[in-house]
């Protein structure tokens, strides 16, 4: 799926993402937003939340792994994006706690 | 006594023909560089300047509390210059103290390269910096704010008449400057090392520089978001921080010390890395355990982002949450002892020498560790409960701040002056000066606690008579603290013109940027230096000098 | 032991004053040691940045969090009355122009001078258009009323024209308002940095069709790709917080 390019520079070895990896992502992306939205008319419950949210996050993983070439890119690039979310589950998590519990089963 | 010191014949020697500081002239050579060196430039005279409408404001508060009454001003007039005497001290000053100025000097220097990643965006970073200070100086001009550095709601959105969204602004924009010196950091640390020189020969003080950066970049984003909810709430009466609207003021809390707490540590691990280099310069040993001392500083800024709800307690957060909490800020109290204890144990047996740097370093050890350990008292639920908002709070973290980072950073100055300007500053008066500083501040702050601990509350320009010795001890402390750091003020300007010429190596230390001429070259090494041997190596560098005098002479 | 590679002096400073001039491509800093270096740190340090910008939105959905949890009803509500149609038109239309930005880093890798320049103009058409739908999202919010600090009527909430609607308590219906305000922030706060890159887009556009990009001095155009794309990923999650709550009512 991918081409290994030696540019002219030493050192500067890029993988370039061929155009049918980007239109098989768009096409994927349009599906799953066409899926979203078409799920939130039917009532699941709580589900619908936890759907919505999966697909979204299915969604952007496309996005970084192949529109932001993560999925070609070195462990330290992985780890940042890693790093980032970490930090982001950090602040929702640590700040439910309190909230969870200030008044147990109220939330 | 014995010194380490070893200055060139001062007969004879010259500052270099070339440095960084001779390569161009003209203020716009300086406004416009991208050169770290003159950055970190640029940032030491701006944080000084701070430093001093800070320290102004810092005296007006202790010379109010001098006497029970409220007299010298209005109590809505302390309210101000406290509030903006945090303000302009922990966003102006504290936060790039030690990073922007010996960090930015130094990190390529230590690492093996010419400059930062990106020399343009550290320009930026203090042009940010400087707008950021106007408009906090603005807001000073235009009257001042008076929520306290914290920003506190529904305090600052609906009850105050001053000029919060001005504050607010200025603490945005210093809060960007620091994004992008904690972004270049990173980049530069993990890209930018000369060949040989692996993440475990770095000087600990790149290390220790590397965890700032990553709080910097991941704690201050939300803090910025946090302000500007503010400013909208204050100019379009939102109600997210408002309980009348539906919204939580403890959500503010919450968002606040995610950043603040963190930011803590902003303000200490820098100083940590600067005391690292002098403590193993001045006792001519490698630092104890370096591995443990270089990953405390990584788990120092990854648990900062575990213990933020400690400055909640008592504010009606959930009191389970509130228990999860005490615990995990008394696990961040361990990898700061680990480092104090390597510290001693470096310090054991080794050849030590009492330098200026070396001075101001055994303050920090002493006061940094007093306030780390009554920082475990508030994270005990009880104890907080008694202690919070008093003069304990207050003393804590004067002991861990000034006490600890502003010692630090004193002792980095004097340090690294010598590379930074080709000379020596005066060695007797500046020992003086350590000395004065030490001891004005244990006046000063000691008291503190105590009366912290007797229930004075902080933040009130009033108190009861009982209270009036200890507060005038304070107010005595806080005059012989200003002499000590007007006294460096004087003679480091001073030393520029008549100091000793310093060598390229004057304190015989390892570190690569001490192998290079002082000042350095604007692009630091005529040649990418490669590193083959590990940090603090002091045999290496007897061999090296050896080699030189056998290969000149 | 001996190192005599740590250079303690000048050895010799070119005409130039530059150490080192071996012969780089012209946009090579030479603070960096190769291009592949250069090229490393560039697309690490927008990483960097972007991970600032994760947190930087962070805020706002932890603040979105817990008021969805708080006054469910009245996200309800306030979510069902956004015009889905317009919603995920404009999600697709960002999906498209993350499409066309990814395109025009290929085109530029590919040093494709007008190839590059076609998509980098569809990715300003498309967020044009993003913006343009968004705009009558705002005015609609606009004329309904919905915009809090500045027109905010809980009417509509209390009294629902729309017979299918379930009303709400005045208190409950109150808290509308938080949700609008949360709507207008977080997508407030996209739409600026959708303009913010916009306006770096037509910056780039003037640039490339003189062939800056296409001669082997890729990193801009993958560099704004990457803080698009991130842009668009925040849309992705906004889309279904703010538009899809309960929309089987
Ligand atoms: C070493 C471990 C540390 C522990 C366990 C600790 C613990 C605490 C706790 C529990 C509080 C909250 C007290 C209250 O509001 O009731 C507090 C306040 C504070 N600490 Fe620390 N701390 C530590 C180190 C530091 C360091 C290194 C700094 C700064 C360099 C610092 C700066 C502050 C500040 C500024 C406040 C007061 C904030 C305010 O309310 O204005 N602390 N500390
Ligand atoms: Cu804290």
């Amino acid at each position: 799926m991918t081409e290994k390019t030696q540019s002219t520079h030493q050192d500067a070895e890029v993988h370039v993402v061929k155009p049918p990896v980007y239109l098989a992502i768009f096409f994927a992306l349009l599906v799953l937003t066409a899926l979203t939205t078409g799920i939130s008319f039917i009532d699941l419950g709580v589900f619908n939340a936890v759907i919505a949210l999966a697909i979204a996050c299915l969604k952007a993983s496309l996005v970084v792994l192949f529109f932001m070439h993560i999925h070609y890119s070195s462990r330290l690039l992985k780890l940042t994006v890693a790093a980032g979310l970490f930090t982001f589950m950090l602040l929702i998590s640590l700040t439910m706690t309190d909230y969870i519990s200030r008044a147990w089963g109220m939330f | 006594m014995s010194t380490i010191v070893s200055l060139p014949d001062q007969s004879t020697a010259k500052l270099p023909a070339k440095s960084y500081l001779n390569q161009e002239y003209g203020l716009k050579s300086w406004l416009l560089t991208g050169d770290h060196k003159r950055i970190a430039m640029l940032y030491l005279f701006s944080i000084t300047f701070f430093f001093v409408i800070g320290g102004v404001l810092a005296g007006l508060i202790r010379l109010e509390l001098l006497t029970p009454p409220a007299d010298l001003m209005a109590t809505d007039t302390y309210n101000k210059v406290f509030s903006m005497h945090g303000i302009i001290m922990i966003f102006l000053f504290l936060v790039p103290s030690v990073p922007a100025t010996i960090g930015n000097f130094l990190i390529p220097l230590m690492v093996g390269a010419r400059d930062l990643a990106f020399p343009k965006i550290n320009l930026l970073s203090w042009y940010l910096y400087m707008g950021g200070g106007l408009l906090v100086l603005a807001t000073m001009v235009l009257g001042g704010v008076d929520t306290g550095w914290t920003f506190t709601t529904p305090l600052s959105t609906h009850y105050l008449n001053t000029h919060v969204v001005t504050a607010a602004m200025g603490i945005f924009l210093a809060g960007f400057s620091s994004i992008f010196t904690g972004l270049n950091f990173i980049v530069t640390i993990h890209r930018m090392r000369c060949p040989g020189m692996t993440w475990f020969r770095l000087p600990l003080f790149v290390w220790g520089h590397y965890a700032t950066s990553i709080i910097m970049i991941l704690g201050t984003p939300v803090l910025a978001i946090t302000l500007v909810l503010v400013a909208l709430e204050r100019t379009m009466n939102i109600g997210v921080f408002d309980p009348s609207k539906g919204g939580d003021p403890l959500l503010f809390q919450h968002l606040f010390w995610f950043y603040s707490h963190p930011a803590v540590y902003i303000m200490i691990l820098p100083g940590m890395a600067v005391i690292s280099e002098v403590i193993s310069t001045f006792s001519r040993k490698r630092v104890f355990g370096y591995t443990a001392v270089a990953f405390s500083s990584v788990a120092i800024a990854v648990f900062g982002f575990l213990v933020w709800e400690h400055h909640m307690f008592i504010m009606g957060v959930s009191q389970y949450s509130a228990l999860v909490f005490s615990l995990l800020t008394m696990l961040v109290a361990v990898p700061s002892a680990i480092k104090i204890f390597n510290w001693s144990m470096t310090l054991y047996k080794g050849s030590i020498t009492f330098e200026t740097p070396m001075l101001y370093a055994f303050g920090f050890i002493g006061l940094f560790t007093i306030g780390g350990l009554t920082g475990i008292f508030l994270a005990t639920l009880g104890m907080d409960v008694h202690l919070t908002e008093t003069y304990f709070i207050v003393a804590h973290f004067h002991f861990v701040m000034v006490g600890g980072m502003l010692m630090a950073y004193l002792a980095g100055v004097h340090f690294w002056w010598p590379k930074m300007t080709g000379r020596m500053y005066p060695e007797a008066i500046s020992k003086t000066a350590a000395v004065i500083t030490f001891i004005g501040f244990i006046v000063t702050f000691f008291p503190q606690f105590i009366l912290g601990y007797l229930g004075m509350p902080r933040r009130y320009a009033a108190y009861p008579a009982d209270f009036q010795v200890l507060n005038v001890f304070s107010t005595a402390g806080a005059s012989i603290l200003g002499i000590g750091y007007l006294l460096p003020m004087l003679y480091l300007p001073w030393s520029l013109k008549y100091g000793e010429i310093a060598g390229d190596n004057p304190w015989q230390a390892t570190g690569l940027e001490w192998q290079i001429q002082s000042p350095p070259l604007t692009e630091n090494f005529s040649e990418i230096p490669i590193m083959d041997h590990e940090a603090y190596d002091y045999e290496w560098l007897a061999n090296k000098t050896h080699h030189e005098v056998q290969t000149v002479g | 032991m001996d190192s005599p590679s740590i250079a303690t002096t000048p050895h010799e400073l070119g005409s130039s004053g530059l150490p080192h001039a071996h012969d780089h491509p012209a946009f090579m800093r030479h603070h960096f040691e190769d291009i592949g270096q250069q090229r490393e740190a560039a697309s690490f340090g927008m990483w960097v940045f972007l991970l600032t910008e994760i947190m930087f939105f962070g805020g706002l959905f932890c603040a979105y969090l817990i008021f969805r949890n708080w006054y469910h009803p009245a996200f309800v509500a306030g979510s069902n009355t956004l015009d889905i149609t317009l919603g995920t038109t404009n999600t697709a239309v960002l999906i498209g122009s993350s499409f066309t930005m990814a395109m025009a880093v290929y085109s530029a890798e590919m040093r494709r001078k007008g190839q590059l320049v076609l998509f980098l103009v569809l990715t300003i058409l498309l967020g044009g258009v993003f913006l343009g739908i968004k705009a009558v999202e705002y005015h609609q919010k606009y004329v309904d009323h919905h915009i809090p600090g500045m027109n905010f009527s809980i009417q509509e909430f209390v009294h629902p024209t729309n017979p299918k609607a379930i009303p709400l308590a005045p208190d409950m219906a109150e808290k509308t308002q938080l949700y609008f305000f949360l709507y207008f922030a977080m997508t407030g706060m996209h739409a600026l940095h959708m303009i913010i890159g916009i306006g770096l887009l037509l910056f780039m556009v003037a640039r490339a069709s003189r062939g800056a990009y296409t001669a082997g001095h890729v990193i801009p155009v993958e560099n704004f790709g990457l803080y698009w794309h991130f842009v668009d990923i925040v849309w992705i999650f906004l889309f279904p917080l703010l538009y899809l709550i309960s929309r089987y009512r």
